[in-house]
């Protein structure tokens, strides 16, 4: 996707890492909303980038890897972003943001000519694609949190306090980050996973056809409400939530590679 | 010179005399009065604190050797033998002056680097000399560029930002496990002076609710009278360990506050809400083991003497940044100081009276029909001679004039006289 918008985003997303990493040991306000500002403008730039590809293919670009891929990176961008603003904490950009980066230089890779026409498309299934990609994005995320939690939760208890642990965000407002993440994945985990019931039943007149990628989905939505719910009310609080949101991940990531390339009759890249 | 400054502090005097040059709001007006009345300095600002007393001034052009005379007046203001003092004090004129005041607001020459209070002092200072009339403008810019300095300087390196004190560093731990203090509640054991410090800096963080127990009632009552805390009976402490998200201990005595199973009973009981134990007693209040429990962070008083190290070492490291912005604002005094201002308002002033001048030609001129064009502009470059004569030439003046205070006083004068807008210091 080697458009001007591909590679604008691409270079926005660059500078804006590196405004993190500077506000991250210099906690610059005006460095931290530059950052966030060209953070924005990545998205921006990003989204015109999708959307040409999506004129080409008359669909949101899921078909290929490399589009699905730039979704991904976009859709973690976004999530992020509102992220950052509902809970008001920059210092997780720099952790969050090679991912980006790195999704997005990935995509940019892709072949100039327009792919193959997708045999399913309409607008009740890009939605469903798009839902379930942002539930990844934003399990991404938490996955990232949740990392950073760990982390800084064993410096704490081992009273191993460099310069890096005081920039970070505090123990609580990094489990509520990754927390308010998951909601947002399940609900659109959720919605998107109701969708493609929906379209099943309008192709195969069924709503379940028992697929790889449908259990491993319904395992992965039971794993983070078992996540949501332990981390709130149980003995469960804390690291030990931390590390069930890391293994959730191990999932997602089977569920985007594994079950998609080998597993599923109907599921492909996404 | 321009600029003299006459001092001493905590490097160079001791506490005795420290303390016997001390000047009170009211000393330091009289002090002010004295020395522009005897013609000895004409702009003049006293800096005292407990740690430092400095004599900021303008001497007027005649005066020779101002800092001896300055000198020679602060030893008999305070009731000093002349040669008392000597040793004790410090000198420094022009940019010396300068770059001082901007270290001292900066926090560079505290005794705790990086220190807060030092700005708010200064501010103080500046303002009553102010209000005194006692200030001119080559200290009043002086004094609003250090404040700019020591805003900056905070602002852009971390020589103020890592707790200097035990108490401050365990407020610090506390909010990098809970975030924000404000909904959490702590819980102060013994009435220890570093405890009641702890709670204090909590309270001003916004701490919801905090409770005190102590061995003896007297003292807890006293203690939670002080910081507004509720009390917790002696006897009831283990019962009360399910509330608070942070634990003060400065118990004296041998004996561990609370055991291993009490405090599991209570995190059970709390479903493992993190719970955070300050530890500030020696011997220990709470054994080490306690630390081992799933989100319980345990740290004693030589965990946080440890931080407090760290962090003075990372104020240090931060002096060279501070450094240079203070060299930045120097040079940027010095650039004022310089011909820069009166060079700016000769400009400001030109393309006022041109636009003055336009303006009013085209109002005048419009009626009168009969006017060639080479007759209009015969009467523009007369106007234009006029206004260079009367105005320009002699606002020109101020560029050669060397004595910089009376230039500075023309250039203000030019400035209010033309309703030119001042540039903000």
């Amino acid at each position: 996707m080697t458009t001007h918008f591909g590679t604008g985003a691409l270079g926005l997303y660059a500078i804006s890492l590196s405004l993190y990493i500077w506000y991250l040991y210099f906690k610059k306000r005006l460095i931290g909303r530059a950052a966030t500002l060209f953070l924005a403008g990545g998205i921006v730039l990003q989204y015109f980038a999708l959307l040409e590809r999506s004129r080409w293919l008359q669909s949101v670009p899921y078909e290929d890897l490399y589009g699905s891929m730039s979704l991904f990176g976009w859709l973690l961008a976004v999530t992020y972003l509102g992220l950052e603003i509902f809970h008001r904490h920059r210092s997780v950009g720099p952790f969050v943001l090679p991912f980006v980066l790195l999704l997005s230089l990935l995509a940019s890779f892709a072949p100039a000519a327009a792919p193959a026409f997708p045999p399913a498309h309409g607008p009740l299934f890009a939605l469903h694609v798009t839902l379930n990609i942002l539930a990844y994005a934003a399990f991404a995320l938490s996955f990232v949190l949740s990392v950073i939690y760990l982390l800084q939760n064993r410096l704490l208890r081992h009273h191993r306090l460099g310069t890096m642990f005081w920039q970070l965000p505090a123990l609580e407002v990094l489990e509520r980050m990754s927390r308010s993440s998951v909601i947002v994945g399940m609900v659109s985990l959720g919605v998107g996973m109701v969708l493609g019931f929906v379209w099943a039943s309008r192709i195969r007149g069924q709503f379940w056809n028992a697929d790889a990628k449908e259990i491993v989905t319904l395992v992965i939505f039971a794993a983070y409400a078992s996540y949501v719910w332990l981390g709130r009310t149980s003995a469960w609080r804390g690291a030990r939530a931390s590390r069930l949101c890391v293994l959730n991940f191990i999932f997602v990531i089977f569920s985007y590679t594994v079950v998609n390339l080998f597993l599923s009759r109907y599921h492909r890249y996404f | 010179m321009e600029i003299v400054l006459v001092g001493l502090n905590h490097r160079t005097a001791t506490v005795e005399i420290r303390e016997r040059v001390v000047f009170s709001p009211e000393q330091a007006r009289r002090a002010a009065g004295e020395l522009r009345s005897r013609g000895i300095l004409e702009e003049i600002l006293v800096l005292s604190t407990c740690n430092r007393s400095e004599l900021y001034g303008v001497p007027p052009e005649s005066a020779s050797d101002s800092a001896a005379a300055v000198e020679s007046f602060l030893a008999s203001f305070h009731q000093f033998a002349p040669a008392e003092l000597n040793g004790s004090l410090y000198r420094h004129g022009d940019r010396d002056a300068v770059r001082h005041l901007f270290r001292v607001t900066a926090g560079l020459d505290s005794m705790m680097l990086g220190e807060a209070e030092i700005l708010g002092q200064v501010r103080e200072a500046y303002r009553v000399a102010l209000e005194q009339g006692a200030t001119g403008p080559v200290l009043n810019r002086m004094f609003q560029a250090a404040l700019e300095v020591g805003k900056r300087v905070r602002a852009e390196t971390e020589i103020g930002t890592r707790a200097m004190s035990v108490a401050f560093a365990g407020v610090k731990l506390a909010e990098s496990i809970f975030g924000k203090l404000r909904g959490h509640k702590a819980l102060i054991l013994g009435a220890g002076a570093m405890g009641e410090q702890a709670v204090e800096h909590m309270r001003d963080r916004g701490i919801e609710r905090i409770l005190v127990a102590n061995r003896s009632r007297e003292r807890g009552e006293e203690l939670a009278k002080r910081v507004g805390g509720e009390l917790v009976p002696w006897e009831g402490v283990a019962a009360a360990l399910r509330l608070p998200d942070i634990i003060v201990s400065s118990i004296g005595g041998a004996d561990p506050v609370f055991t291993r199973p009490t405090v599991e009973r209570a995190m059970a009981e709390r479903s493992n809400r993190a719970l955070f134990i300050i530890d500030l007693g020696v011997p220990r209040n709470v054994p080490a083991e306690i630390g081992e429990l799933y989100s319980v962070y345990l740290y004693n008083i030589d965990d946080l003497t440890e931080i407090v190290e760290q962090n003075k070492k990372a104020r240090e490291n931060e002096i060279p940044r501070a450094e240079a912005l203070i060299e930045e604002h120097v040079a940027k005094f010095e650039a004022w100081q310089g011909s820069m201002e009166a060079t700016s308002l000769l400009n400001e002033l030109q393309t006022k009276l041109k636009r003055e001048r336009e303006a009013f030609l085209r109002d005048r001129l419009e009626p009168m029909q009969h006017l060639s064009s080479a007759d209009r502009e015969q009467m523009a470059r007369l106007m234009e001679e006029l206004l260079d004569r009367v105005v320009i030439e002699p606002a020109e003046r101020l560029r050669s004039r060397r004595e910089f205070r009376r230039k500075l006083a023309a250039v203000e004068a030019l400035r209010e006289l033309f309703g030119l807008d001042r540039e903000k210091p």
